[in-house]
């Protein structure tokens, strides 16, 4: 198993990749010990959205299904999170109702992607559905103010938002502050490893190959239509998880977190980060948050002109993505330096390397 | 009963007026480059305060609408040789920088003129048959949705201009062999679609509210219009809009706005199941 960590599809290898890896862990695991809770706070904050991020990274990156519908899967799951947890009651249940939402935002995604890549659909018009979707789902909702939209005890409160569900909790014990912090950074942990596992075992393989040529794919006998609804419902549920978490944290949800121009920010942060890598991805998104959210406290407007100008930035200067390109750069550099200083056949553990795209 | 057939007739024609006056000029850009130009809507937002602006300084209607088309047209033509001309080879990119250009316009938006602008009235005017009584604006709004059809028409199947154009969307690289200039034809067609996008928004400006995330509000319609169409935008874009105003019209008056648009979307994702090549391909099939 643990050799599916390391291979062709995903950079970054090697002892010295692996110990700046466990040292950044264990600074974030350490980070709440000098922080005031405030921060800490903030910090899982950052964290809810990075699922989102490399759900995308997983469709358009490595399946080559670009979806602009990270957000219609949010908000299912999301709202999922709250009606359940309304209806359920707080307490142990509220884990429960996590799962479900998750589930159900798996399934919303498993008939929407029956629909599209069985009908064929890709490429650019696979992005116009799922965005379509995305904001229908955004209106609908933004119009349930009235007290006849509610599920069980649950009211939908149209742009308002919906409000009053309880955090995640075991027993008496709410996980929220530094817990829910801990929390994030082991299911961060956990799906960027899985992530990785699944991109360099046979079945992520197979998701690649169909990303360069379906019909060369086609043709070596994978029902490309299944390995894609696959990557789809695994790259939706993570975005579904980012929206129960993030209702959880906060303890409401809006409409404005669906529609534009919420639809747009994972594309930014993907596309920026470089889509082709999880680790550019994980990397570049939480940068890009962190920016976001410190620019987002003097004027939101001016911070959503900074997203689309790095997005239009990314696609005229570095279609690849600046910390996937900046990552290289530094890296071959290093690998050069340590060539001239030692001999040759090390510099190979450092170097990261890329695949053919 | 007539004036119920004409009830009838009246909402088809507004929803219908609707779709094709915010696809037309995306389609026309979809069609010549391949390209969805996402910031589409923010070019009707565009033509709709270019309106109002000129109608509150005195500047009579229709006027004003014609300018605010030709601003968006020639805002098109800078952007287009500014950015769009770069990705003419991977039209994802291009997807991905007007999507950039579109969060930037609105917000920036946002921040100069703040969300709410003085609006201008609907003109007045209105008509009675049997006991209902209709708004003329509405009807207007058809015939110029009838009328941008007829143009696009004559533009693309009765002049020169259109030939090459529609060499140029059939094959590029053999049309520029023939020297047709390829590039100044990509350039006038995505002037001519973000005209028809300002001209939307200058129609439909006296009739709703101007924010600056207005063109929110028409990106769903006519994406789904130029989906349905498929990729041959001239034979598929009235047809794709008569059949979703079919279907938005007996949903709306039923079941209200919302349920309609839900319908409508449910309606595209069920068609491309079953055309995935969108109407088009249906009736090029019928017309060999």
């Amino acid at each position: 198993m643990l050799k599916l960590l390391d291979g062709p599809q995903t950079l970054g290898r090697g002892r010295i990749f692996w110990s700046g890896f466990l040292a950044v862990l264990a600074g974030a695991l350490i980070y709440p010990l000098f922080a005031d809770s405030y921060d800490v706070g903030n910090f899982a904050y950052f964290l809810i959205w990075i699922f989102m991020a490399l759900g995308l990274c997983l469709m358009w990156g490595y399946g080559g299904m670009l979806s602009f519908g990270q957000t219609f899967f949010f908000g299912i799951a999301g709202y999922g999170y709250g009606v359940l947890a309304i209806n359920m009651g707080g307490g142990t249940a509220t884990i429960a109702a996590l799962v479900l939402s998750v589930v159900i935002a798996m399934i919303a995604a498993g008939i929407l992607g029956y629909f599209m890549i069985w009908g064929g659909i890709s490429g650019i018009f696979f992005g116009i559905v799922t965005l379509s979707a995305t904001l229908v789902l955004a209106f609908f909702l933004g119009q349930t103010a009235g007290p006849e939209w509610h599920i069980g005890p649950a009211r939908l409160n149209g742009f308002n938002g919906m409000k009053g569900m309880d955090p995640l909790t075991v027993g008496d014990f709410d996980i929220e502050g530094s817990a829910l912090y801990y929390v994030m950074i082991a299911l961060i942990v956990v799906v960027y490893i899985a992530l990785r596992m699944l991109m360099n075992s046979s079945v992520g393989n197979v998701i690649v190959a169909t990303r360069e040529n379906p019909q060369r794919a086609e043709m070596l006998g994978y029902d490309v239509r299944k390995y894609q609804l696959l990557t789809f419902v695994i790259g939706s549920g993570l975005a579904g998880l980012s929206g129960a978490l993030y209702t959880s944290w906060g303890q409401f949800i809006t409409p404005s977190s669906i529609g534009l121009p919420a639809a747009a920010m994972p594309i930014v942060w993907v596309a920026f980060s470089g889509r082709n890598d999880l680790t550019a991805t994980l990397v570049g998104s939480f940068l890009l948050l962190f920016g976001f959210q410190t620019i987002t406290v003097y004027s939101q407007q001016a911070a959503l002109v900074l997203m689309g100008a790095l997005l239009l930035a990314t696609v005229m200067l570095a279609p690849q993505g600046f910390v996937l390109g900046i990552g290289k750069l530094v890296v071959g550099w290093w690998g050069r330096r340590r060539r001239r200083d030692e001999a040759a056949a090390l510099a190979d553990t450092a170097r990261l390397q890329s695949d053919e795209t | 009963m007539s004036a119920e057939l004409f009830s009838v007739f009246y909402q088809f024609a507004d929803v219908f007026a609707f779709l094709i006056l915010s696809a037309a000029g995306l389609a026309i850009v979809f069609g010549m480059m391949g390209v969805i130009n996402m910031a589409h809507g923010e070019f009707i937002m565009c033509g709709a305060y270019v309106t109002v602006g000129l109608v509150n300084l005195g500047v009579p209607l229709p006027i004003a609408q014609i300018l605010a088309a030709l601003t968006a047209g020639i805002i098109g033509m800078i952007v287009e040789f500014l950015i769009v001309r770069r990705f003419y080879k991977r039209p994802l990119d291009s997807l991905l920088a007007t999507w950039g250009l579109s969060l930037i316009v609105t917000q920036s938006m946002l921040l100069i003129v703040g969300s709410a602008v003085r609006g201008i009235g609907t003109p007045e005017g209105s008509f009675a048959i049997g006991g209902y009584t209709f708004s003329t604006y509405r009807l207007v709004l058809f015939f110029c949705a009838v009328a941008v059809l007829a143009g696009l028409y004559i533009i693309f199947m009765k002049t020169r201009f259109g030939v090459i154009a529609r060499a140029t969307m059939q094959n590029a690289a053999m049309a520029k062999a023939l020297g047709a200039r390829t590039g100044r034809i990509y350039s006038i067609s995505f002037g001519i679609g973000t005209a028809l996008a300002g001209l939307c928004g200058a129609l439909y400006a006296p009739t709703m509210t101007l924010i600056p995330t207005m063109g929110a509000t028409f990106v769903v319609e006519s994406f789904v219009t130029v989906v349905i169409g498929g990729a041959n935008v001239l034979l598929g874009t009235a047809p794709a809009a008569v059949f979703l105003a079919m279907i938005r019209m007996a949903l709306n008056a039923s079941y209200g706005q919302i349920i309609g648009q839900i319908g409508m979307l449910f309606a595209v994702i069920l068609i491309i199941r079953v055309l995935p090549e969108g109407l088009s391909s249906v009736l090029v099939r019928r017309g060999r």
